[in-house]
């Protein structure tokens, strides 16, 4: 149905004007969405879009490049603790701070690529676990990150503009999340692109045909780094603090759930995936305060359960809904809706 | 000198639960490819299950064991029957996604059921006693964890090569395909994998939980177990278990020598160090990619 003519049709931004109308509806819908909502979605909104911008770079590494990564709390330490520091420590104005972190964080990602060179499946899967678990170890025994206590993010200051509301910080969010989304969109079409998805299809073939995986694989690894490290600078600042705590092993299991519920190898699903989890993720939090069920939860806790243990259902509904999707649509949020598009395509048939 | 003697011995009595679990991972991946990082919770619901009965329904404690490695077998029949037999064209990266999903399912119910708060398994001998051998002291836990883990790996080794479930498992692992052709269900005997597995995991468990136990007690076990298959080539028992009780000496030699507070952290950088140079592991065959 989408049918490429040359090469000009194939790398441009938007295919047609209808794509071009839906883009500029959903940047009107995103720019008054502060306006319509009360604070507490403005900062859920900001929270999603922190998972967003992980999730898309995750995605290159693991849908595009054919690699696995357990380790991507690590990346988002070093940008988050990587930002405070440059911005306290060394005085770097925000917008340069960020990228800075960014780039610290691609330089690891470089580093961890070189074993992963040789290593593929469970192999690469410990040994990016490992790189995770170690980095926050690390963090939390030095002094200058603040040990086991954490740091306080400092203030916002973009030139002589404070940011200090989760509305303003969410426009400053939203430009940095689209910019990376185009970023990463155009990356995919670019030769570089076009390479990782050779050695995702077939590494020894991609070789003869003269792609470096040196240089490609390790590339990909620091490009993902740069987005996540990039995320974890700006997570900093929706927390206001941060702690070692805070980037657990569960942190990158959940990325990684994220972009293989969303669908693999595709920009959308990683949004879609990365919204449906983060917002699971926190509205589960609070699954005891729904009306009916809530109540229904209470008493089957008291009778059955322990109360004290009672906030775990949100561990079980998590799970539940990550092996359902996994079951039934292995392509994930991206192949549900590439089913229903082409049911309403070909309707009558 | 004795200090050094010390230390190894508490390496070797942590390396038994880490050679359990990485024991339990390799049935599994060997059989079907599939990296369960839900084997420390299905431990852990084992091991609840097992202070659940004693606890709470008074059983003692020599009807609760067996009742308990019943109760583990069919959960790993019940997992593999009922959640990953479905999964329809299921890639590498989805099967993992899955089992850690069921392992937030059972970790869950698990803090569910029975709170966050500590406990200890009611055992017959206090994890407290301690057997003196030259100088060098060991609980009486861990001399009978390292005698039953040592006796499992006998079996293990038994079963697999002399019984018939055994080289059943064997030839599905080598080529589905052809076993299928002999007569064999390929379907059951890796359902029976799972079974086999959850039991091994849940020796750890119980060993686990006799001293202290709460829901977040297999998360380590687990990891080091994992790290211990993978050096070990993943598809090896024997290599599994060396690199085991290797990582459970050297960690602790690490935190009595070098440095207490990164102990937890070194076992994963003597990986990688041991991947840069033999990327399939220690004990595997390297395998060579076919064009």
């Amino acid at each position: 149905m989408d049918m490429k003519r040359d090469y000009y049709e194939d790398v441009q931004l938007f295919s047609s004007g209808v794509a071009i109308f839906w883009f500029v509806a959903l940047m009107i819908f995103l720019g008054a969405f502060p306006f319509m909502v009360k604070n507490y979605y403005v900062y859920m909104a900001n929270y999603i879009a922190i998972n967003v911008i992980v999730a898309v770079g995750l995605n290159i590494l693991v849908g595009y490049t054919g690699q696995i990564s357990l380790g991507h709390a690590g990346f988002f330490a070093i940008g988050a603790y990587g930002t405070i520091i440059l911005i306290s420590q060394f005085h770097f104005p925000f917008l340069l701070a960020l990228p800075a972190a960014g780039v610290i964080a691609a330089f690891f990602g470089f580093i961890l690529g070189l074993p992963a060179l040789r290593l593929d499946g469970p192999y690469l899967s410990i040994a990016t676990l490992g790189f995770g678990l170690s980095i926050t170890q690390v963090i939390g025994k030095i002094e200058l990150f603040g040990g086991r206590q954490g740091l306080h993010a400092p203030e916002l200051m973009i030139g002589s503009w404070t940011l200090d509301t989760d509305r303003e910080f969410y426009y400053i969010l939203m430009v940095i999340v689209i910019l990376l989304t185009l970023g990463a969109r155009n990356l995919m079409k670019t030769r570089v692109g076009r390479a990782f998805i050779a050695i995702r299809d077939a590494d020894i073939a991609a070789e003869t045909i003269g792609i470096n995986l040196l240089w490609h694989k390790t590339m990909a690894f620091a490009v993902s780094a740069f987005y996540a490290g990039v995320a974890g600078g700006l997570y900093a600042f929706v927390l206001r603090f941060v702690e070692p705590e805070v980037f657990t092993l569960l942190l990158s299991i959940l990325f990684l759930s994220m972009i293989v519920v969303g669908g693999l190898g595709s920009i959308f699903g990683a949004i879609a995936g990365a919204c449906l989890l983060s917002w699971l993720d926190l509205t589960l939090r609070n699954i005891l305060d729904v009306p009916l069920v809530g109540d229904w939860l209470k008493i089957l806790s008291k009778s059955w359960f322990s109360i004290t243990g009672v906030s775990n259902i949100q561990f079980i509904l998590f799970g539940l809904i990550i092996v359902l999707i996994m079951l039934f649509e292995p392509r994930g949020i991206f192949g549900i809706w590439i089913r229903t598009k082409k049911y309403w395509k070909t309707w009558p048939f | 000198m004795i200090d050094f003697f010390q230390m190894v011995v508490s390496g070797i009595a942590v390396g038994s639960s880490y050679a359990l679990m990485g024991l339990a991972m390799v049935i599994i991946y060997k059989t079907s490819e599939v990296v369960n990082f839900a084997q420390g919770e299905m431990a852990l619901l084992s091991s609840f299950f097992a202070f659940m009965i004693m606890e709470h329904h008074h059983i003692p404690f020599y009807a609760a064991i067996p009742a308990t490695l019943v109760f583990s077998l069919f959960l790993g029949f019940f997992l593999e029957f009922a959640v990953l037999r479905r999964a329809k064209d299921p890639s590498v990266l989805g099967m993992i996604i899955i089992t850690i999903g069921l392992e937030m399912i059972l970790m869950g119910f698990v803090s569910w059921k029975f709170g966050a708060d500590y406990k200890a398994l009611p055992f017959p001998i206090s994890p407290y006693e301690s057997v003196a051998m030259g100088g060098v002291y060991a609980s009486a836990l861990e001399v009978l964890t390292f005698g039953v883990a040592l006796s499992l790996m006998l079996i293990l080794f038994l079963f697999f090569r002399f019984s018939k479930l055994g080289v059943a498992m064997k030839a599905t692992q080598q080529n589905p395909v052809a076993a299928r052709l002999m007569g064999i269900r390929t379907n059951r005997i890796v359902m029976m994998t799972w079974g086999v597995s959850s039991v091994t995991g849940c020796f750890a468990g119980l060993s686990i939980s006799a001293a202290l136990m709460h829901p977040y007690m297999m998360w380590d076990p687990m990891l080091k177990g994992f790290a211990a298959a993978v050096m070990g080539g993943m598809t090896s028992l024997p290599g599994a278990v060396f690199a085991a009780y290797l990582l459970g000496i050297i960690e602790n030699l690490f935190g009595g020598y070098i440095s207490i507070e990164f102990k937890s952290v070194v076992a994963f950088v003597i990986i990688v160090l041991v991947l840069c140079f033999k990327p399939s592991g220690l004990f595997a065959r390297h395998y060579v990619k076919k064009v």
